[in-house]
């Protein structure tokens, strides 16, 4: 999770959010079934899911381009069920294309002010300051078909916070770029985010980003909740077997007495709980072995089943087709 | 090699094609009738009263024939698209139809609506040419108008821009108007412009129902008496489109080159 130290959680933008009860169905299948959750004032949460697990439907939800079976949507403490999405006070950031193809960037930034009504000298000065705050400053006058990707979801950043929404929302905004300029925009979206101090609802199937960036994550698997925490605890204790398995890979290793014996109840491990070469450790032969930098993943078969295992990158790190020792860390 | 020379060919034979009657056109259009070249028919257009008055009629006709068509088009395609695209095919299928009935047999059908409907209301709307045809033009633009603003709307992340417009604080209108349109601009010149080529050129309908002070009725008139002038007059329209044409185009260019600096 990355830190800003100056920019502390919720300097005051930040309102509540919540959603009670919340029902969407679509003739015999919910995409949500009864969602519960609720967002503290400042904060980061990451909605985290597999594809069609009701995540993006919770959001637009949300933003009011869809209306739920039952329930209700809450923006403060205002019932925001029935109001037309003109009016909620979100600020949306889509996953893609979302930029207005004829408007150039200030154009775009300045689109909900004018909708608003602010003067054109106003809209002009705040664009070039939220232009500035993601670091597009001189591009002002570039159309979107001008600008990279990355480019163009800072002007969308940019564009959703113009309006000083209450709530921001984030449809998985960094999954159509490519790695590098994807972490980028990831921490810059969070710095941003805690200097405005605004709730935020970040959509990703992408259990890395959702650590990365949020306070608190959610997991929800096929239109229900599965667990609500810090990375931390969504990570070190998963709640179900379908969070264990979805955020990090988890081993399912039989121990007892901090000792793999094969036939005893199972624990959830991480890889990194595992180590190998060990002097009394169980036996195991290497199936694959992937240097990932820091750290080599090694995919052993035991008498126990597969075990996943990261393993410091070191000289003497056993090969695939080696035998080795494998033993609980700890 | 082998490539590059094939090209030159089918551009050869396809230059030809296109050029071979129009520059024959224009040398007849250029005859006099004392056997030598000059200008005589061209001038015989702008002295033609009759001609100049069909024009403005006919150009009154389409201009309220886009108008009405891209109002009636715009919104729907938007609207199949962002609420029921599931329908979206066979609505495509029901805008052909215009294409599939034969002229005459709609214009028989019009006849005979024309024949039995009264009222004050209807004897004004056919009194005069303008009302009278724009309806039923409107009709015929259809197809063709549907099918320009859908490829231009497929080509575009409809509803995304939409989206991300109602977020913003715009109605579905506002959001249509402001972001939509502009987008999907060419579609709709290229929409209107059919539109007008249709209706320059429709005859049928026009002499049917026996209005006949239209452009393109005066045109097969003038060529009965005088084909140099009818063929110069053809020419003429051609160019008109044309820089009409280019004119449009220019003036997209220009504000896409100012979107670069």
């Amino acid at each position: 999770m990355t830190r800003t130290a100056e920019a502390p959680v919720g300097t005051g933008r930040g309102v509540a959010v919540e959603f009670r009860a919340l029902r969407r169905s679509y003739g015999a299948t919910h995409a949500l079934d009864g969602l519960d959750l609720a967002l503290r004032p400042g904060e980061l949460l990451a909605l985290l899911g597999p594809s069609g697990c009701g995540k993006t439907t919770a959001l637009r939800l949300l933003a009011g381009f869809d209306s739920p079976t039952s329930g209700q949507v809450l923006i403060g403490d205002r019932d925001v069920t029935g109001v037309p999405a003109a009016k909620r006070d979100t600020g949306m950031v889509f996953q893609a294309y979302s930029l207005f193809p004829t408007m150039t960037a200030a154009e775009n930034v300045a689109f909900g002010l004018r909708m608003r009504r602010v003067g054109a000298a106003e809209r002009t000065r705040r664009a070039a300051e939220l232009l500035e705050v993601v670091g597009l400053g001189n591009r002002a006058g570039s159309y979107p078909h001008e600008m990279s990707g990355g480019q163009q979801q800072r002007v969308a950043l940019a564009r959703a916070l113009a309006v000083s929404p209450s709530v921001l929302l984030l449809d998985e905004p960094l999954s159509a770029l490519d790695a590098r300029v994807r972490v980028q925009l990831r921490d810059e979206i969070r710095r941003v985010q805690l200097a405005e101090g605004i709730t935020t609802l970040f959509v990703t199937h992408d259990q890395a980003e959702a650590l990365a960036v949020a306070d608190r994550v959610a997991v929800l698997n096929a239109g229900k909740l599965e667990q609500v925490g810090t990375p931390q605890e969504v990570y070190g204790s998963p709640a179900t077997d379908f969070v264990a398995e979805f955020v990090g890979t988890t081993n399912h290793v039989p121990a007892a007495d901090g000792r793999i014996t094969p036939g005893a109840p199972t624990l959830q491990v991480r890889p990194e709980g595992l180590a190998v070469g060990t002097p009394d450790g169980l036996a195991a032969t290497v199936l694959t072995s992937t240097f990932l930098g820091p750290v080599t993943r090694l995919v052993l078969t035991t008498e126990v089943g597969e075990l996943v295992v990261d393993a410091t990158s070191r000289p003497g790190l056993p090969g695939i087709g080696d035998t080795t020792t494998v033993a609980l860390t700890q | 090699m082998r490539g590059r020379r094939w090209r030159v060919v089918v551009l050869t034979l396809a230059a030809l094609y296109f050029l071979v009657p129009l520059l024959s056109a224009a040398e007849f259009s250029l005859r006099t009738p004392g056997g030598g070249y000059g200008f005589g028919n061209y001038l015989a257009i702008v002295r033609d009263e009759v001609l100049f008055t069909s024009l403005l009629t006919s150009l009154q006709i389409a201009v309220f024939t886009a108008v009405l068509v891209l109002a009636l088009v715009v919104p729907t395609a938007v609207w199949v698209r962002l609420r029921f695209p599931a329908v979206a095919g066979l609505l495509e299928s029901a805008t052909i139809l215009p294409i599939v009935v034969p002229p005459v047999v709609m214009a028989a059908g019009i006849a005979f609506v024309q024949a039995n409907l009264g009222g004050p209301v209807f004897r004004t709307l056919f009194a005069s040419s303008t009302t009278a045809l724009t309806p039923f033009y409107v009709v015929l633009a259809l197809p063709f108008a549907y099918r320009a603003v859908d490829n231009g709307l497929a080509a575009i992340p409809l509803r995304t821009l939409v989206e991300a417009a109602r977020n913003l604080g715009a109605s579905t209108a506002t959001a249509l108007v402001r972001v939509v349109l502009p987008t999907i601009r060419s579609a709709v010149l290229g929409a209107a412009f059919l539109t007008l080529a249709l209706v320059l050129g429709e005859i049928v309908i026009a002499r049917i129902l026996l209005y006949t002070d239209t452009f393109p009725i005066a045109v097969v008139e003038v060529g009965r008496s005088a084909a140099g002038v009818s063929v110069a007059l053809s020419l003429a329209s051609l160019l008109f489109t044309w820089v009409l044409l280019m004119a449009v185009s220019f003036a997209g260019g220009r504000r896409s080159r100012k979107a670069s600096s």
